[in-house]
């Protein structure tokens, strides 16, 4: 099977366009990462588009609409938060597979204002508040309560989360925010749902991120000076366990994941250099630290008090800002990281930079549930 | 009273309780029918049991955001039953504070109006909370 590199890659800066379509989103993305890879659209043999909010409504074929249409295959893929991560993966199974040299990946969303999950339906009467709460904040709360429950995490180190990711979005200048948000502002900020303030829930945005995969044929070819190297692609549902029916497990789907990631890839966490991990609550990432093995279990308070996945800490996490800052575009995220992560392995990541970066991981977690890892290299 | 989930029964003689669906052959405990086991995958071995009302607090957040119309602040828990079964609801008669809730507290299911929530058609609903034992 041949390796598969990452030729072109590119995020558009996430915000808010109301006024504009999702495919039209999508589309500037995608011709960006083309222009990445010094490709166009008539070099694409395949397309693999991810969109949640109307993954009824093909969007690919309606990006292709506004960027050329070529009579491609295209598939629309929807898995929850996971589903541009998806969009990736299968481009990148296609050229395992050896159908295509030449694939495009585009992950894109418009998101409203507000919470996310919970509302129900169905019939009968509505059960939020009445048997708890389905809101997403509330199921991340309770997962990191969980933690808290058997190591004493605290209310502040969740905190200490969201001042770092905050920090860094400062430096990146397509995260929807750059400001410093300090301890005292993230612990006073409006309670959403405890131990998660609203400083502590990533941010509704739109946005979109493409990328351009190759064979190693074709990047030999094309030029290996800035291609990246796709060392893993592992994705994993949720195994049963015990609590499940009440409580969406993303521990033990993530720990599935990132064995099969470090087993493809042939390495350990301590070969990482940095991670983007799925912080759509200040609560979630903490889970993550243990979860992908960057430190014992039990150990995760310490890895945030003591600075180390900060960046110029041993192992920067969210170095982009992440969820928290960057933003959530749902269905853009997965391809965002991987953005993220190859803006550092080919050295371009301006005042962010993680200095030396070789191998960089990516995780993305949909409840319901799908967690999708990458692991990518600079060859 | 109609009961608000499927798993809650409402007898016409005798007390309310909660209905769990287990596995003979692992002992997984499900809320709702089914007939195959998501953990051992053995097939037309699910059958009823009436799960206990009693537990202990496993995980929970205190929520103030929530949907319009919908009384704020409250404890959304996870209370694992005595003799098994995970179920989540709001747990009342605590000053919503984690000052005021420890992990693993006991607690007992109590059953009452849901609230005053009302179907389209004006019925009441019966539902569940805990409380602490
Ligand atoms: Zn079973």
């Amino acid at each position: 099977m041949s390796d598969v590199y990452v030729l072109g890659v590119d995020m558009i800066k996430f915000g808010r366009f109301p006024d504009r379509t999702v495919p039209n989103i999508g589309a500037e993305a995608a011709l960006m990462a083309l222009d990445d890879a010094g490709l166009t659209i008539k070099d694409m043999q395949a397309m693999y588009c991810g969109n949640l909010g109307q993954a009824n409504a093909m969007v690919g074929q309606r990006i292709l609409q506004e960027i050329g249409q070529t009579g491609i295959p295209v598939v629309n893929c929807a898995n929850a938060c996971a589903t541009g991560a998806t969009a990736f993966r299968e481009a990148w199974m296609s050229i395992k597979a050896g159908m295509y040299d030449v694939v495009l990946a585009v992950g894109v969303e418009q998101m409203g204002k507000g919470l996310l999950g919970g509302a129900g339906g169905g019939d009968g009467i509505p059960k939020e508040g009445l048997l708890g709460s389905g809101t997403m904040p509330c199921v991340f709360a309770e997962a990191g309560m969980e933690h808290s429950s058997k190591y004493g995490t605290t209310f502040e180190q969740f905190a200490k989360i969201s001042v770092k990711n905050h920090h860094h979005s400062t430096l990146n200048p397509k995260a929807m925010y750059q400001i410093e948000t300090p301890l005292d502002d993230v612990m006073n900020a409006e309670m959403i749902s405890y131990p998660n303030t609203k400083l502590m829930c990533s941010v509704n945005v739109d946005g979109s991120a493409a990328a351009v995969l190759v064979s190693e044929k074709k990047a030999k070819e094309l030029g290996m000076q800035r291609a990246i190297k796709v060392r893993a692609s592992a994705l994993a549902s949720d195994p049963y366990t015990d609590r499940d029916l009440v409580m969406p497990d993303v521990n033990a789907c993530t720990r599935i994941a990132a064995k099969d990631a470090y087993e493809q890839a042939g390495l350990g966490a301590e070969d990482v250099s940095l991670v983007e991990l799925h912080d759509c609550f200040a609560t979630a990432e903490m889970l993550h630290y243990e979860n992908l093995g960057l430190c014992k279990d039990g150990e995760a308070g310490m890895m945030i008090d003591e600075g180390h996945v900060e960046l110029g800490g041993k192992i920067p996490v969210n170095v982009s800002g992440g969820l928290l800052s960057k933003g959530h575009p749902l269905g853009a995220t997965g391809i965002a990281n991987i953005y993220e992560v190859c803006s550092h392995l080919r050295g371009e990541a301006g005042k962010r930079q993680v200095e030396g970066a070789k191998i960089g991981m990516t995780h993305v977690i949909g409840l319901g549930t799908a967690c999708a890892i990458h692991i990518l290299e600079k060859p | 009273m109609l009961p608000a989930v499927n798993y809650l029964i409402v007898p016409d003689k005798g007390d309310p309780y909660l209905e769990g669906h287990k596995c003979d052959v692992c002992g997984a405990i499900f809320l709702g029918e089914r007939t195959v086991c998501s953990k051992c995958f053995a097939r037309d071995k699910i059958s009823k049991v009436k799960l206990s009302n009693t537990g202990t607090l496993y995980s929970y957040s205190i929520v103030y955001r929530s949907f319009p119309g919908i009384d704020v602040p409250y404890i959304s828990a996870l209370v694992d039953l005595d003799n098994g079964g995970t179920v989540k609801g709001n747990l009342i008669n605590v000053e919503p504070d984690p000052e005021n809730v420890d992990f693993g507290m006991k607690v007992k299911v109590v059953y009452g109006d849901a609230l005053g929530r009302k179907d389209k058609d004006g019925n009441s609903y019966m539902s569940y909370f805990f409380e602490p034992a």
